[in-house]
């Protein structure tokens, strides 16, 4: 019997990984993702949870500790954020053209400098090629659940990639809200067992990690792409049977009132779920908007994105972090570049919003969708629209 | 002489775990060190691997010179991909995986990687008291990207980012002692060794991997190409090492040191320095003063025996 508590999304999260049993979790603390490791780490000190906790002295350290965990067949956990994603920025990569599929919760935060411990994108951008299969959510209750399902697909014997769960910090790691709990057997029925090909075993002898002459690096690198790229079919299909067994769907881009609407709102993260009342009173009021929220950061998808926008005239794209003096926030170059050749497209308006964790509400988002529906008619002269600085 | 050519094959096993086809320098003392550490040990281990000589020279794909389950990811995290492996052995095991009995994990880097970029990761690893060998392959420089010091290269050694010249001696610092360092952990077992000493750095790796919880084993390894020396005396370079008290033969088990072979009487530094190309510019002074801190250094090991043995005596 599933169970409905009203519980911190952080310690949701954990449990949703003790119920995947995992048998290593590496960690190391960082604000805002503290939670769900110092959670986790109770579970295994009460005995709550059979794992082996390591509590590495780094983030360098946690993902390498991962690294072998999971080389050695071992279903393996961590989570981070901010300066500590940027620290295991160097072990980050090596995981996914090597194959292990270590699941990180990645609480979204802000990096330095100034120093800042709230929520952005920037260290989710900051990892945007490393090759592992990156899903966004907006709520307690999609954090849970993909959780559980990045270890599905990530460990599925066509797939073998490392998955992040983004969640923003605070905005969601902190706050308390109603979710539905699986029970263990429903989790263990969805989730099989971790059976990783390869592991390191004396018994069968394995060379990881070799060093790639000219002459074989980018077959290697070209392998890499079709991988993640196929892995989109496994996600599909892992999303769909969790909709079969616990009733509740995702998709790589969803919509929300956005079938034949003109101007849509693209969102990624927690900041949807406010833009999603911006447009219903929008709606209420007579106007032709909807909402499409990105929930697959990678493999991005492309296809998924054209159809989803092919008839609207403009497309508000929400970032939240910057790509200084590029050309317009992250999401929306890839929402661009995506679009440039289709002979029908929406005008493509770059919004960045809410960094460092500055707030933006409901009115700020009615506010961004009319400037750039003006934008959208009259152009601009810059690359980007900021929301809500002082200048 | 003559029974040592005719027993001595016969005391070491025929497979190789590290098998012969790889891609060093002519006359590599790490080459030969590896392939000396790894006879010592079954093939129940896993073996981690930092970036550096060893990792390029053995493992270019689509070759391997591995006979045992091998992993390189990066430069600086050997220790923590280890304590990866051996966490992952301990909970699968204990959920009832079938796994291999006695599976054991040899981290393997240079000196690079072991008391520069990667010490942070092996300090973390020796503290949690995972149960791994960490076994240094020690040439004394960055020889991988082209020899430049370390912290482990020798005072006034010159390198091509510490050059002999007009202004400089060469290295500047005295070089990091990573035996002491890796015993001020309160490890169970860490030891020194060297190839020219083969009975004994096989003794000692063995026993490295046969601890229970963390074991250091630091190798001196001679670097032909990087020490600027002739490729055929590596095994010579690396005796007088010892004979001069450069490179003195250790245990150090539960904290009590051991010598392993004791010199009564040190050979003078100059005999080592000579041979070597690195050293060729040094003055007297400096090579007196080179001398000085040699013998206040092997004292300081007798002084920590001698403490050792009355320690070991009151307990007894
Ligand atoms: C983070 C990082 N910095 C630098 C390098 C380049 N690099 C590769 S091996 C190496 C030196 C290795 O020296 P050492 O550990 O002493 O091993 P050796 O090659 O001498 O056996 C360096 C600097 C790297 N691979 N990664
Ligand atoms: S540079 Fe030195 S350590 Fe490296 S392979 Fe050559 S001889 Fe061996």
């Amino acid at each position: 019997m599933t169970i409905k508590t009203g519980i911190e999304v952080s310690i949701a999260l954990a449990d949703a990984v003790k119920m995947c049993n995992p048998d290593v979790v590496a960690a190391y603390p960082i604000t805002p993702q503290t939670h769900i490791v110092e959670h986790l780490a109770e579970l295994v000190a009460n005995g709550e949870l059979d794992a082996e906790y390591v509590p590495v002295e780094s983030e360098h350290s946690a993902m390498s500790a991962c690294l072998g965990s999971a080389a050695a067949g071992a279903r393996t956990f961590t989570a981070t954020a901010s300066q500590g994603l940027a620290l295991m920025n160097e072990v980050v990569y090596v995981a996914a053209p090597m194959r292990l599929p270590i699941i990180m919760a990645v609480a979204n935060r802000a990096l330095s400098a100034p120093l800042s411990i709230w929520a952005d994108h920037s260290d989710m951008m900051s990892v945007r090629d490393t090759g592992w299969i990156q899903i966004v959510v907006e709520n307690g209750q999609q954090a849970l659940d993909n959780t559980i399902i990045a270890f599905r697909v990530g460990e599925d014997q066509r797939v073998l990639l490392p998955v992040m769960v983004h969640l923003d910090g605070f905005n969601l790691t902190h706050v308390i809200e109603p979710i539905i709990f699986p029970t263990q057997e429903e989790v263990d029925k969805y989730l099989p067992k971790n059976r990783f090909p390869l592991p390191l075993n004396p018994d069968r002898p394995v060379a990881m990690g070799d060093f790639g002459p000219p002459a074989i690096f980018m077959e290697t690198k070209w392998a890499q792409q079709v991988n993640l790229v196929n892995s989109k079919k496994v996600i599909l299909q892992a999303w769909d049977e969790f909709d079969k067994a616990f009733g509740r769907k995702y998709m790589p881009v969803e919509k929300y009132h956005s079938d034949g609407a003109k101007v849509l709102l693209m969102t990624m993260g927690s900041s949807g779920e406010t833009a999603s009342v911006a447009i219903d009173e929008m709606r209420a009021a007579g106007l032709d908007v909807g909402q499409i929220r990105l929930r697959l950061w990678r493999p991005f998808p492309f296809e998924e994105l054209r159809e989803a926008v092919k008839d609207a005239d403009v497309l508000i794209v929400i970032d939240r972090a910057m790509s200084f003096g590029g050309p317009a926030g992250p999401v929306a170059s890839e929402v661009k570049s995506a679009l440039y050749n289709q002979a029908k497209k929406p005008k493509v308006v770059s919004y960045i919003i809410s960094l460092g964790g500055r707030d933006t509400t409901i009115d700020g988002y009615k506010d961004i969708v009319k400037k750039g529906m003006e934008i959208a008619a009259k152009g601009s002269r810059n690359e980007f629209e900021i929301y809500g600085v002082r200048e | 002489m003559e029974k040592y050519a005719i027993y001595v094959p016969r005391l070491v096993k025929k497979e190789e775990n590290f098998a012969p086809g790889h891609r060093a320098c002519i006359g590599c003392g790490e080459a030969l060190a590896i392939r000396q550490a790894f006879k010592a040990l079954d093939n129940n281990v896993i073996v981690v691997n930092a970036t550096g000589c060893a990792e390029i020279f053995s493992s270019q794909l689509p070759l391997t010179s591995w006979q045992l389950p091998w992993i390189h990811t990066l430069f600086e995290n050997t220790a923590a991909v280890a304590s990866g492996i051996e966490a992952a052995y301990k909970a699968m095991r204990r959920k009832g995986a079938q796994l291999p009995e006695n599976t054991k994990v040899v981290a393997i880097g240079g000196d690079g990687g072991t008391s520069d970029i990667g010490l942070q990761a092996l300090s973390g690893a020796l503290e949690r008291g995972h149960d791994f060998t960490y076994i240094c392959f020690d040439n004394e420089a960055y020889m991988n990207t082209g020899v430049q010091r370390s912290s482990s290269t020798p005072f006034g050694a010159s390198t091509t980012t510490s050059p002999a010249g007009k202004n400089s001696i060469g290295q500047f610092s005295w070089k990091k002692n990573m035996p002491a360092i890796a015993a001020a952990h309160n490890i169970p077992y860490v030891a020194t060794a060297t190839h020219g000493y083969p009975f004994d750095l096989m003794a000692k790796v063995a026993k490295a991997v046969a601890t229970k919880g963390p074991a250091y084993v630091h190798i001196l390894s001679v670097c032909p190409t990087g020490w600027r020396s002739p490729t055929d005396t590596i095994n010579r370079q690396s005796r007088l090492a010892v004979q001069t008290g450069v490179f003195p033969l250790f245990e150090v088990e539960n904290g009590v040191y051991k010598m392993s072979v004791d010199m009564p009487v040190l050979r003078p530094v100059t005999d080592y320095l000579k041979g070597q190309g690195r050293f060729r510019h040094l003055t007297e002074d400096t090579i007196a003063l080179i001398q000085q801190r040699v013998e206040l250094e092997y004292r300081k090991i007798l002084e920590n025996v001698k403490h050792g043995s009355k320690a070991a005596k009151t307990q007894g």
